[in-house]
């Protein structure tokens, strides 16, 4: 199966159409789901909702149907900062400096598991 | 490294492109257009088997059955999330579809007849999609392949718990297997249409199979579905409705006959059975949830007052 879009004979594909930006009534909500306890929340998805209320109801019903979550949280989206990727690299100097590694120091044999 | 050869480098590295990320704007809207129309699928597709919901033979088939129902909100669900990291939002989505100008795929404008039809659709159309999207789970765009992941595992269930009901309706007695052979007989060639035109008259694959949005071509997916469903229909003593269905020991694979491409693209232009009614019923429920959606906005206005004060 396909979820491209079929083009019939003589039919055009407007690919513009329904991909220009705009903005949206309800707010985004990203959703971070607990799989079980002792892990870390991990993002999986977004949704919309009025409020933090129906956010959460909405979260456990969309992304938690079999018990993947031990916890939820929502978080609107617009208070989510980040980095842009472009920029990224001039703030990860990790690559640098090596000797943060522990693989970088020869310890010999004879003193064993280090 | 300008964005362009970063892009080309993800793409080429078999990494995962985010929505962050520059893309080419040609990538951005193609992939919109892909996921809006798998969302809108997957939300219609709720239809022909909520028809069947109030008529399961048993409480447990049914309880099956919306279960099932609900996860294809929930696919819609995801794929929407996916569309909007894109830039879009979902109403926008949504009216378009509304107003007929996004499409949906085609098997679901065909109708529901009998019980037997609730499993074939999950044999055969779960089926068919599990195909295409266990190829999505490697495109390379990554809330696109994430949402596969998560709904390749829920299809599962849907194909299998299909499977199960016509496995049941072939041990039955012999009314009920001839329901099961009618229901393949009238699903067999609209699920080959699921996966779309020819590659030679596919006017996306080239560019989508570069960008590795899509990783195998509508034929060797479609070989591949045939490849795997015949054994089944062996199994339950049912026959494919293709005279000119035969293994082919060279090629190692089935060889079977023509689509009837009239009957596809008609389908695909909204001349299908059931395309007025699916588009009509979706507008509908939309229509009559608005108060919904207008009393949660001014709860969540009337709570936020009172915070404030």
């Amino acid at each position: 199966m396909t979820y491209e879009v079929p083009v019939a004979p003589g039919e055009s594909a407007n690919i513009d159409e329904g991909t220009e930006l705009s903005a949206e009534p309800w707010p985004m909500w990203e959703v971070f789901v607990r799989a079980q306890r002792g892990l870390s929340h991990v993002h999986i998805g977004s949704l919309h909702a009025a409020d933090a209320e129906s956010a959460l109801q909405n979260a456990r019903d969309v992304y938690t149907r079999r018990g993947e979550g031990a916890s939820l949280w929502v978080v609107r989206s617009s208070e989510i900062h980040a980095f842009d990727p472009e920029d990224i690299s001039e703030y990860v100097e990790a690559n640098e400096k090596v000797y943060r590694l522990a693989t970088t120091y020869d310890i010999p044999d004879e003193v064993g598991q280090m | 490294m300008s964005p362009e050869d970063r892009f080309d480098a993800v793409v080429a590295a078999e990494d995962k492109v985010e929505p962050a990320d520059w893309m080419p704007e040609q990538y951005r809207k193609t992939l919109i257009r892909q996921i809006a129309q798998h969302a809108h699928s997957e939300v219609i597709g709720m239809q022909p088997e909520g028809n069947w919901i109030a008529r399961a033979p048993t409480l447990h088939r049914k309880a099956i059955l919306m279960a099932k129902v609900q996860d294809e909100a929930g696919h819609g669900l995801y794929l929407y999330s996916a569309a909007e990291t894109l830039g879009v939002d979902r109403d926008q989505l949504q009216e378009l579809l509304h107003q007929g100008k996004h499409k949906y795929s085609s098997i679901f404008n065909y109708p529901t007849l009998s019980w037997a039809d609730i499993g074939t659709i999950g044999w055969l159309v779960d089926g068919a999609a599990i195909t295409n999207q266990v190829m999505l789970t490697r495109c390379s765009f990554g809330p696109y392949a994430r949402a596969m992941v998560r709904i390749c595992k829920e299809e599962s269930f849907h194909q299998r718990q299909g499977y199960e009901i016509l496995i049941r309706l072939c041990q039955g007695p012999a009314e009920q297997k001839a329901m099961a052979q009618d229901a393949l007989d009238r699903w067999w060639w609209p699920s080959l249409m699921m996966f779309g035109p020819h590659d030679t008259d596919s006017t996306h694959t080239e560019q989508s199979m570069q960008w590795k949005i899509k990783r195998v071509s509508n034929d060797d997916l479609r070989q591949q579905f045939v490849d795997m469903t015949v054994p089944q229909a062996d199994y339950l003593g049912l026959t494919i409705p293709d005279p000119d269905l035969r293994w082919n020991e060279e090629r190692g694979h089935h060889d079977f006959g023509e689509i009837d491409w009239d009957e596809f693209w008609a389908v695909v232009k909204g001349n299908g059975p059931m395309n007025r009614d699916r588009i009509e019923h979706k507008v509908k429920a939309w229509e009559e949830g608005a108060w919904v959606r207008e009393a949660a906005t001014a709860h969540a206005a009337k709570k936020a007052g009172r915070t404030a004060a």
